[in-house]
C-alpha cells in the first residue's frame, strides 16, 4: 500500500481542465489563442521550478538558464533542418544535462542550498553575457547563426496552426502536471518530501539523498528545456533576454506568489503575474521590473507561502495534498 | 623585465579589483551569513554617486569619499526595512534582496535614465620601460590594499569589530553584555554596503556607468565569495588571487566574457573538491 | 584492558559477562580530545546482546561525546569500536546505520509535513522493501500504541509524540542496537512513563544504550547503569547498586547535580 493517495477530486480536476483547454481555442479568436499559448508555456516553466523547489526544496534562481538553453538548442537544431519534434526532445535533454551538471556539483559535493541558488543565478548571468557577445556572424552552428543580442529568427514551428499548437502546449502542460502529481504521491516523491524536510534524517535511514535530488533537479531542467523549445517555436524567435535577471526572477515569483508544493499554485501564480506584467509592460519595462521586485519583497515578508495556502484556508481543503 | 613588471601589474590589477568589489559582500556574508543579492546594485549606486557629483562640479576624489557614505545609508535603510525581518531565513533573504536588486535597477533606470554615463579616468600613464601602465590601475591596487587593511583594522582592533565578531560567534553572549545584536547587524550590513559603494566609486572611471552595472560585476563577486568561504580575509584574498589570475589570463587570451566563464568553471571544479571553499582548506577537520 | 587510575576506584560487576563471550558492542581505549581537553579518556565499554544499558554522569562527563563516537558523528582520536563483529571506528554515519545501529538524537529529527504512518513507511521500506513496508508500518503502529495518531502530520504533534515517532522510525529499521540520547528531555511526567513502557517493548527485539539525566526514568527502565566521570567509566553496575553508591553521589553532589 502506498503511503499517500491522491484524493478523488484531483483526477476530476484534471479531466475538467483537459476538457476546458480543449474547448477554449474553439471559442476564442486566433489572437487570444496565441496570447494564451505563451501564458501556458510560462505555466509549464513555473511547474518545472515547483518540481524542484516545491517537491524537493531545491531552489534554483536560474530556471531561466535551462529555459534558455532549451530554447537555443531547439532553435539551432531546428534551423539546421532536423524534425522539430526531435529538436524539442533535444531541448529537453539539453535542459536536463545542464541541470544535471550543476546538480552533480551541488548535491554530490553536499553544498548548501545557498550555493545552488547563487550558482544557478551566476550561470544565468554569465550565459546572458556570453550569448550577448555572439553578434559576429561567425558564431554559428551549422546554418544557425547565433546572432548576439539580436537573437535568432526564422525558428521553425513545432506545429504551424495556432490552434494545433495551443492544443499541443496545453496537452503537454496537463501531462506534466498529472505526471508530476503522481510522482509526488509515489514513494519516490514521499522520500523526496522527507529529504526536503530533513535530509539528515533520511540519510540516517540509509537512503542516498544525492541521486534522488540529482534526478529531480534534472527532471526540472528537462521540463524547463521543453518549455524553452515551445517558447522558441511560439515566437519563431529567441534572444539573450531569455537569460535576463527579470526573466529569472519571474519564474521564482510565479511559484512564490502561487504557493509551492502543489504544482497548481505554480500554474495560478504564473497566470496571475503574467497578466499583471502584460498590463505593466504596456506602460514600460522598467515599471514591470519595479513591480516584480516589489512583489518579491512583499511576498517574502508577508506571504512567504504564497496565495494558494492563504486562500484554501477559508474554503475546506479539497484534500489536495501538498508535496 | 619591464614586460614582466607590466604583466604583473596587470594581474595584480585584476586581483585587486576583484577583492575590492567582493570585500563588502564577504563582510556581510562572513559576519552575518547573509547573501545580499543587491550587492551589485550597491556597487552601481556608488558609481552613480561619483558620476552625479562630478556632473555637479564636485571633485572626483570627493565623490569617491561621498559614495561609501551614501551607499552606507542606503544599506542601513535596507537593513531596517527588509533584512532584519529575515535573519535566520537565508533563502528568504536572498529572495528579498533579489527583489530589491530588480527594484533598484528599475528605479535608477526610471529616475536617471538608461543611457551610459561616464567619468574620465584620471592619473594618466606611468612608464615602465617601454610599457605604459595606467596610473589609475596602480591607484586601484593601492585602494584595494587600503580597503582590506582598513577593514582588517576595524574588525580586529576596534571595539565595534570585537563586538561584531563576538556577535557572529554567539549573539546571546553579546546581548548579555548589554549590547543589542540587531544594532551590530545593522552597522555591519551598513559597513558592507559602504564598502560596495566605495568599490563602485573607484571602478566608475574604468567603465560605462549604466543601471545594470551591478549585473556585470555581481557574477564575479558571487563566485569569489562562494569560493572564498566564510573567512572574510583569508578566504576573499586567496579566492581573489586565484580567480583573478585565471580571469586575467583567459581575458588576455580571448575576451573578458570568457575570462568570467573560466572563473566560473574553475570555481565549480574547486567547489567540488573543497565544498567549504578555500576557507575550508585552511581549517582542519575536527 | 581496564584502566585503573589510583585516584579513582573502578568497579565492574558481573554485568559485562564472562570475558570471551562476544559482545554486541565493545570499545577499547576509546578517546576523544578537543585540543587539550580530553572529553573521553580511554573508555573500555562492553554491551551484551539484548541488554538495556543506561549511561549517566554529570555534565561534562563525556556522555555526549562517547555517544557521538559510537554513532559516527565524531571521529575518535584513539581507541577502537567493534560493533557486531565490525570495526566501526571513524566510519561515517550511514554506514554504521546500515550495519544495524539505530540512532536517536536528543532533538526530534522528523519530517513535519509528513504523517506518522509515512514516517514508519519510509523507515520500514528501507528494510523490508516497498511491498511489505505498509504491513510493517501498521504493525509498528500497533506495537507502540500509536494507531490513534497514524494519519496526523508530525509537525502538529506534542513533543513527546514526536519523540515516539522518531523512536518508532528507528525501530522500523530493525536495528540490533539502538542508541538514545536523553529521550525524555522536555517530556511531561506521563510522557516519561509512556516512554519507559515503549522502550521496554523495543528492548524485546533490540539492545539499547540510553544516555540519560532523569533518575526517575532510569529507575523505571532498570537495567545496568554505566556512570561516566571526567571521560572515564567510574562505576558500572545494576541500577539499584549504582544509585545507592556513595561514590556516585559524591561525583554528582560535587558537581552540584544531585538528583532523584
Amino acid at each position: 500500500m502506498a503511503p499517500a493517495r491522491l484524493s478523488v477530486v484531483e483526477p476530476l480536476l484534471w479531466i475538467a481542465a483537459a476538457i476546458g483547454l480543449a474547448l477554449l481555442p474553439l471559442v476564442l479568436s486566433i489572437f487570444q489563442v496565441v496570447q494564451i499559448t505563451v501564458f501556458l508555456i510560462f505555466c509549464l516553466l513555473a511547474v518545472s521550478l515547483d518540481l524542484s523547489w516545491g517537491l524537493a526544496g531545491l531552489l534554483s534562481f536560474g530556471q531561466a538558464a535551462f529555459f534558455g538553453i532549451g530554447g537555443y538548442s531547439y532553435a539551432i537544431i531546428g534551423i539546421n533542418g532536423t524534425m522539430t519534434s526531435a529538436a524539442t526532445l533535444a531541448a529537453a535533454a539539453a535542459g536536463a544535462a545542464a541541470a544535471a551538471t550543476i546538480g552533480y556539483i551541488a548535491f554530490y559535493g553536499r553544498l548548501s542550498a545557498m550555493f545552488l541558488a547563487v550558482m544557478t543565478l551566476t550561470v544565468t548571468l554569465i550565459l546572458l553575457q556570453v550569448m550577448g557577445s555572439t553578434a559576429d556572424p561567425s558564431y554559428r552552428v551549422g546554418s544557425a547563426v547565433i546572432g548576439g543580442y539580436n537573437g535568432m529568427t526564422n525558428i521553425p514551428s513545432l506545429v504551424l496552426d495556432p490552434r494545433g499548437f495551443f492544443w499541443a502546449v496545453a496537452g503537454l502542460l496537463v501531462a506534466v502536471v498529472v505526471m508530476g502529481r503522481l510522482l509526488m504521491m509515489a514513494p519516490f516523491g514521499r522520500v523526496l518530501a522527507a529529504i526536503r524536510e530533513n535530509e539528515q534524517r533520511v540519510e540516517l535511514l540509509g537512503y542516498d539523498a544525492r541521486w534522488r535530488k540529482l534526478l529531480t533537479f534534472s527532471l526540472s531542467g528537462a521540463v524547463a528545456g521543453l518549455a524553452g523549445a515551445l517558447f522558441a517555436s511560439w515566437g519563431n524567435f529567441i534572444n539573450p533576454e531569455i537569460f535576463s535577471l527579470a526573466q529569472s526572477a519571474q519564474v521564482v515569483i510565479w511559484v512564490l506568489v502561487g504557493g509551492r508544493g502543489w504544482l497548481y499554485g505554480a500554474v495560478i501564480g504564473a497566470l496571475l503575474v503574467q497578466v499583471l506584467t502584460q498590463y505593466l509592460g504596456s506602460i514600460g519595462t522598467a515599471y514591470t521590473s519595479l513591480a516584480l521586485g516589489g512583489l518579491l519583497v512583499v511576498f517574502v515578508l508577508l506571504l512567504p507561502n504564497g496565495l494558494l495556502p492563504a486562500l484554501s484556508r477559508g474554503t475546506l481543503s479539497l484534500g489536495i495534498r501538498q508535496a | 623585465m619591464a614586460h614582466f613588471l607590466a604583466s604583473f601589474i596587470g594581474v595584480a590589477f585584476a586581483i585587486a579589483s576583484l577583492v575590492l568589489l567582493s570585500l563588502g559582500l564577504a563582510v556581510i556574508y562572513g559576519m552575518m551569513g547573509v547573501i545580499n543579492l543587491a550587492q551589485g546594485e550597491f556597487i552601481m549606486l556608488g558609481a552613480y554617486t561619483v558620476v552625479f557629483s562630478s556632473a555637479h562640479g564636485l571633485n572626483l576624489w570627493i565623490g569617491m569619499v561621498l559614495a561609501p557614505v551614501v551607499v552606507g545609508i542606503v544599506g542601513l535603510v535596507v537593513e531596517r526595512c527588509v533584512i532584519r525581518f529575515l535573519y535566520g531565513r537565508l533563502l528568504d533573504t536572498m529572495l528579498a534582496t533579489w527583489g530589491l536588486s530588480l527594484g533598484l535597477i528599475a528605479a535608477v533606470t526610471l529616475i536617471l535614465g538608461p543611457s551610459t554615463e561616464g567619468v574620465a579616468t584620471p592619473l594618466g600613464h606611468v612608464a615602465i620601460g617601454s610599457y605604459a601602465v595606467a596610473g589609475y590601475n596602480l591607484f586601484v591596487i593601492a585602494a584595494a590594499a587600503a580597503s582590506v587593511a582598513l577593514t582588517w583594522y576595524v574588525f580586529n582592533y576596534t571595539k565595534f569589530g570585537l563586538v561584531a565578531r563576538g556577535a557572529m560567534q554567539n549573539a546571546e553572549m553579546v546581548a548579555a553584555l548589554g549590547i543589542h545584536p540587531p544594532t551590530i547587524y545593522m552597522v555591519t550590513f551598513a559597513f558592507g554596503s559602504a564598502l560596495a559603494g566605495l568599490a563602485g566609486a573607484i571602478m566608475a572611471p574604468l567603465t560605462g556607468v549604466v543601471p545594470s552595472l551591478g549585473l556585470a560585476f555581481v557574477a564575479k563577486v558571487f563566485i569569489t565569495v562562494t569560493v572564498g568561504g566564510a573567512a572574510i580575509f583569508a578566504g576573499t584574498l586567496s579566492a581573489g588571487a586565484l580567480l583573478g589570475t585565471i580571469e586575467s589570463a583567459v581575458s588576455f587570451v580571448s575576451t573578458p566574457i570568457y575570462g568570467q566563464v573560466a572563473m566560473l568553471g574553475c570555481a565549480l571544479v574547486l567547489l567540488r573538491i573543497a565544498p567549504q571553499g578555500v576557507s575550508g582548506l585552511w581549517r582542519r577537520r575536527g | 584492558m581496564t584502566r585503573n587510575s589510583p585516584a579513582e576506584p573502578f568497579s565492574r560487576s558481573e554485568a559485562s559477562g564472562p570475558q570471551g563471550s562476544p559482545a554486541l558492542l565493545q570499545t577499547t581505549g576509546l578517546s576523544k580530545a578537543f585540543g587539550g581537553v580530553h572529553a573521553v579518556a580511554g573508555v573500555d565499554f562492553r554491551l551484551r546482546r539484548g541488554e538495556l544499558r543506561c549511561l549517566i554522569g554529570p555534565n561534562g562527563a563525556g556522555k555526549s561525546t562517547f555517544f557521538k563516537m559510537l554513532s559516527g558523528q565524531l571521529r575518535p582520536t584513539a581507541g577502537t569500536i567493534i560493533f557486531d563483529g565490525h570495526d566501526i571506528t571513524g566510519e561515517p554515519q550511514h554506514r554504521i546505520a546500515r550495519l544495524g545501529m539505530g540512532i536517536k538524537n536528543q532533538v526530534p529529527s522528523v519530517w513535519d509535513g509528513l504523517s506518522v504512518y509515512e514516517h514508519f513507511w519510509i523507515a520500514a521500506r528501507r528494510r523490508v522493501g516497498a511491498r511489505a513496508a505498509g504491513t510493517a508500518a501498521d504493525r509498528l503502529l500497533g506495537e507502540l500504541g500509536l494507531e490513534a495518531i497514524a494519519g496526523r502530520e508530525v509537525g502538529a504533534l506534542a513533543h513527546g509524540e514526536r519523540q515516539w515517532v522518531e523512536i518508532g522510525m528507528v525501530v522500523a529499521q530493525q536495528p540490533n542496537l539502538i542508541l538514545l540520547d536523553e529521550p525524555t528531555a522536555g517530556m511531561a511526567a506521563d510522557e516519561v512513563e509512556r516512554t519507559a513502557d515503549l522502550l521496554r517493548v523495543v528492548n524485546i527485539n533490540a539492545s539499547l544504550i540510553v544516555v540519560e539525566h532523569d533518575m526517575q526514568f532510569i529507575k523505571m527502565i532498570g537495567g545496568i547503569v554505566t556512570v561516566l566521570h571526567q571521560g572515564r567509566i567510574l562505576i558500572e553496575d545494576a541500577m539499584e547498586k549504582v544509585l545507592d553508591s556513595r561514590i556516585v553521589r559524591e561525583v554528582y553532589l560535587g558537581s552540584g547535580h544531585a538528583r532523584g
